[in-house]
């Protein structure tokens, strides 16, 4: 029997399910790496917390919608999790882990309407709840110990961020020379071998992540490269101005969450705009925001509170920064 | 620290007033004056906002209500609300209510997954509306019922479904409220809103193919083939382009059941009397 | 000519080509029994019928005739008997007003030049030359069916100074523009020249794109011999065949919305048409016959042919190896923009591009789901809209709110649903609210 169907009758290979599944691929090489240098309580985290966030998935869909729609399929709910557990650190205890799940999936994503409905970003959301109710836990950094894996010796630290936080309260010269010199060098915070939560430590598995990405074009350039160059230029400048290490501009890109977010959280369709345009505008917000917030508040880090400030304010840049329609005052 | 307790409180108290205050003039600024009658009229609306008068929305109706003189009151109707509303809204206003009969809509179509089968399988989108650009139709026929439901999802009350079993869209009496939802939507223009009938009783030919009698069949066991019989039975009975129409002033108590038996295909449907014994 | 490749700057996507047939010659078609040749083949007032049923006609015998302005000649494309003057099911399974000849022999007109010689001289005036093409039967074959003495008539007010010819054929599968500017290239250069002379001007622009090597080494030596025909080679993209997509890619001009590209002082004819012109001109051959692409990946013989206006697709899929159990889908026209038929015995008509045989797994359109923001419609979309906002009210039934979105613009290249992840069916909502746009006004 034949079949009669409204054109176009080809379409394009790569349906949701690929796109997401690509995302996971590109999340891979960091989750590695994390777990190369946090050890096995690291693939803890990542598993608590990717469970969680499938399991939610699938209850709430199982049992609050009406309509049985299988979402999972289609790898989000996995991406959220792998997030989810990229923004912990490797110490955290699993009830809280899951308790973030809830959050990010049934709270941020579901509560919305599901996946393409929410506003916020659902990884990024669960980690400020758990960041604003568990603040002790979300910032005992454990100290990388590649050699031990099993962490059976656990010590924790400060991440790179906060020593520069607390660079302009030493007043005294000597301390600022001692503060200086607990800042990593670059190679250290490149490949990862500093504090800080899992997924973001390591700079080269995440822009590892990102060239895949772009290869498979799953995403554009424009928000990574618009994100990373806004933090970049501002803190070069005030960097030059006043030639406090506070302000180093290649510190500030390698460290704290900056590259995860600005690679995989800034760049999640549903909660970015939707023109190119609006992306840049929505770049560069974030990363103004960024600095101001690791700069001028109480916080260490701004990455998360930035994009979510931005995703409120995606709905407003989709409406000012439409496309302009072929014939519409071009040249003539 | 006491001191610092009540300075909250002053301070939020006198936000909240200055607030308060704001309001208030802000409302006595921006009341726009309406017609009393207006928000009456509209308490005795149904509220869905459907459009079925012809106006935007309930509030539209009541304002053009309250506006109208005697002889534009006449006109207007809504057909959710029915007689009763309308009686309400007369009774509000000073004026007569038209006495109307109540009317549902009925699909002019029974090409159902038996009766009409399928030539090819359909595999586009589900709008009835695009479908009807690109194809016939599954069953062949070019004036029958799509069965993808554009108009189950116009219908603002619930009142039609596709039955599984027939692929046909099914009126719920009690739900529909002749609003024309349906009736618009279909590109086929297959629903017609007909008077409710003494106890539901109607009689009314489900067939809407304007083709040769031969060729309809060819795609449709219960196509209407214009053979006349009903017509000689109910002179008042019209054929045209190959199709039969009754009028809804035929009765379908004297003729029902006559006309349904005598028609060789089985197009004119005849629905009996609420209560009494199914087919 | 330029040495940077151009193309046009907004939206496009690039489809698989499968161009499997572009090395295939053109073939004759031959005869079928009978041939059902339909009254309207372009857009327009239907042709007003001149036969009646037991008439013999011949090949090229004018069968109905042009009713106004907008409006195109139909001609015989068999000899034989005219069997039938009704409505009979056409493409979509609707009736359509066709003539159904039987054919007996194949006896032309004996106005009709048959001889294979290339006449390069053009000895008519401007008018001349258009009542020839409109005596013709010509349409603009790409698919649109214009018809063409329209198109080759300067509209009062306006000056016309680029002919663009479109040898782009960007839809995937395609070859029968590509075979017919190399087996013909330098009668569509004529043809070029012909319509050069109706418009009264002296250069044209054949544009083609870089995937057909072989057409553009052809022309480019054959335009050497001729002043004002260049050649332009454009990068690859879907749709530059687009009228409008094609003249921002060689002009560097934006047709303003709701204009014509006339108004921007330029005229595109699809190669088909301008080598049918030159036929009509110089031979005195009206349109009776194309050239049509027999693929798909379930066509076991593919290949180009020249096919009888009224060929019924089975006759010409039969010569192609048949229809496989397995074919999901028979699509004449494009996989982009052609329509799937509901009768295969539909007649080829002057508009049929190609037939195409495709499988399931190539034609399946997946479930729909929920949109997910990704913005590749947008990204995708040659005419810069919004097809997931059009979609979202358009589902609603919210057409006023669809007004401001340029819908009307919307070209139905199928970009958005070829491109969309989710599988939703854009071009299926842009369709449903330009239809409910345009009932409105």
């Amino acid at each position: 029997m034949l079949k009669v169907s409204t054109a176009p009758h080809v379409s394009s290979s790569k349906t949701t399910a690929m796109l997401m599944k690509d995302v996971v691929i590109a999340l891979l090489p960091a989750a590695a790496a994390s777990i190369f240098i946090f050890g096995i309580s690291a693939l803890a985290v990542i598993l608590t917390s990717v469970a969680g966030c499938v399991l939610c998935e699938y209850l709430i869909n199982r049992y609050l919608f009406k309509n049985p729609v299988n979402t999972l399929h289609n790898y989000s709910a996995i991406i959220t999790g792998l997030l989810l557990a990229f923004n912990l650190p490797s110490s955290m205890p699993a009830w809280m882990t899951l308790v973030g799940c809830f959050v990010a999936i049934g709270i941020a994503k579901m509560a919305f309407g599901g996946l393409g409905k929410n506003l916020f970003n659902p990884a990024l959301a669960g980690r400020v709840f758990l960041f604003i109710s568990f603040p002790v836990q979300m910032t005992t950094w454990p100290i990388p110990n590649w050699r031990d894996f099993l962490n059976i010796d656990m010590q924790t630290g400060a991440t790179t961020l906060n020593v520069l936080k607390h660079i302009d309260a030493s007043s005294s010269a000597t301390s600022l020379m001692s503060k200086t010199a607990e800042l990593p060098d670059y190679a250290h915070m490149f490949f990862g071998l500093t504090g800080g939560s899992l997924g973001e430590v390591s700079a080269a598995a995440l822009l590892l992540g990102l060239a895949y990405m772009l290869y498979r074009r799953v995403i554009t350039w424009h928000i990574p490269f618009y994100y990373m160059a806004t933090v970049f230029l501002i803190t070069g400048m005030m960097w030059l101005l006043t030639d406090n290490p506070k302000y180093d501009p290649i510190t500030h890109l390698l460290s704290g969450g900056l590259m995860l977010g600005a690679i995989f959280m800034a760049t999640d369709y549903v909660t970015s705009p939707m023109f190119k345009n609006g992306q840049i505008v929505f770049a560069v917000g974030c990363g103004i925001l960024t600095v101001a917030i690791r700069l001028y508040s109480s916080y260490p880090e701004g990455v998360s509170f930035a994009i979510l400030i931005m995703n409120a304010f995606v709905p407003l840049i989709d409406a000012y920064c439409r496309p302009r329609p072929f014939g519409k005052g071009g040249v003539k | 620290m006491d001191n610092l307790v009540l300075m909250n409180i002053l301070i939020l108290s006198g936000v909240a007033l200055a607030a308060a205050v704001l309001l208030y003039y802000a409302a006595q600024k921006f009341y726009v004056e309406e017609n009393p009658k207006i928000s009456e009229v509209e308490e005795c609306l149904p509220g869905a906002n459907c459009g079925a008068c012809g106006r935007a929305g309930c509030h539209d109706f009541a304002t053009a209500c309250a506006g109208a003189d005697d002889a534009g009151f006449s006109k207007l109707y809504c057909p959710v609300g029915g007689a009763a509303s309308m009686s309400k809204i007369a009774e509000i206003l000073g004026y007569a209510a038209e006495e109307k009969e109540p009317s549902v809509a009925v699909l002019k179509c029974n090409g159902n997954c038996q009766n009409a089968p399928a030539k090819y399988e359909y595999e586009g989108v589900k709008i009835c509306r695009i479908a009807d650009k690109i194809c016939n139709g599954r069953s062949g026929c070019p004036d029958g019922c799509l069965r993808l439901g554009d108009c189950v999802k116009v219908c603002k009350f619930g009142a039609l479904h596709i039955d599984e079993e027939t692929g046909l869209p099914v009126v719920d009496e009690d739900k529909c409220t002749s609003c024309g939802a349906c009736v618009n939507i279909c590109p086929r223009k297959l629903f017609e809103i007909r008077p409710k009938g003494k106890n539901g009783q109607r009689v009314y030919v489900a067939c809407s193919n304007k083709q040769k009698g031969a060729l309809a069949r060819k795609n449709c066991k219960v196509a209407c083939i214009a053979c006349g019989k009903c017509a000689k039975i109910v002179p008042e009975i019209t054929i045209e382009n190959n199709l039969s129409y009754i009028p809804a002033s035929v009765s379908a108590e004297k003729f029902g059941k006559e006309l349904s038996e005598a028609c060789p295909t089985g197009a004119i449907i005849y629905k009996k009397p609420e209560g009494s014994d199914e087919q | 000519m330029s040495s940077k490749m151009k193309t046009f700057p907004l939206g496009g996507i690039h489809p698989d080509k499968h161009k499997i047939t572009s090395q295939t010659p053109i073939k004759d078609a031959g005869l079928p029994e009978t041939v059902y040749i339909p009254v309207k083949q372009h857009i327009g007032a239907p042709a007003k019928i001149l036969v009646n049923k037991g008439d013999k006609v011949k090949v090229g015998t004018l069968l109905a005739d042009s009713d106004g302005i907008v409006s195109s000649d139909v001609h015989s494309s068999v000899s034989g008997e005219v069997l039938k003057v009704e409505a009979i099911e056409g493409e979509f399974g609707y009736l359509e007003n066709m003539i159904t000849i039987r054919v007996e022999g194949d006896e032309f007109e004996p106005s009709i030049d048959r001889s294979a010689d290339i006449i390069k001289e053009i000895p008519y005036t401007q008018d001349e030359i258009i009542q020839k093409i409109r005596e013709g039967g010509i349409v603009g074959m790409g698919g649109a069916g214009y018809p063409t003495p329209i198109k080759t008539t300067v509209p009062e007010g306006k000056k016309i100074d680029i002919l663009i010819l479109n040898g782009i054929e960007c839809e995937p599968y395609l070859t029968a523009d590509d075979r017919l500017m190399v087996e013909h290239a330098e009668e569509i250069i004529i043809g070029a020249k012909i319509i050069n002379k109706a418009l009264g001007i002296q250069n044209a622009v054949i544009a083609i794109d870089e995937n057909k090597p072989e057409a553009i080494k052809i022309m480019q030596k054959l335009t050497k011999s001729y002043v004002g025909v260049n050649v332009q080679v454009l990068k690859t993209k879907y749709p530059q065949g687009a009228e409008k997509q094609l003249i921002k890619a060689i002009a560097g001009r934006e047709v303003p919305n709701g204009k014509l590209p006339a108004d921007v002082g330029c005229i595109v004819q699809n190669v088909g048409t301008v080598f049918a012109v030159y036929e009509a001109v110089q031979k005195n051959k009206p349109l009776f016959e194309r050239i049509v692409t027999v693929s798909g990946d379930k066509c076991s013989m593919p290949g180009n042919f020249r096919t009888r206006i009224g060929t019924p697709a089975a006759f010409l899929l039969e010569k192609c190896g048949g229809i496989p159990e397995d074919t999901a889908q028979v699509v004449f026209g494009g996989p982009m923009m052609g329509t799937s038929a509901v009768n295969i015995q539909a007649p080829v008509t002057k508009l049929t591009s190609g037939l195409l045989l495709l499988s399931e797994s190539i034609s399946r359109k997946g479930e729909e789901e929920q949109c997910i923001r990704c913005g590749k419609c947008v990204a995708a979309c040659p005419m810069g809209l919004e097809p997931f906002a059009i979609a979202r009210y358009a589902r609603q039934n919210m057409f006023n709110e669809v007004k401001p979105l340029h819908v009307l613009d919307c070209i139905e290249c199928g970009c958005c649903a070829y491109i969309c992840p989710a599988r939703i069916p854009l071009l299926d909502y842009c369709k449903l609210a330009k239809n409910e746009l345009k009932k409105r006004k």
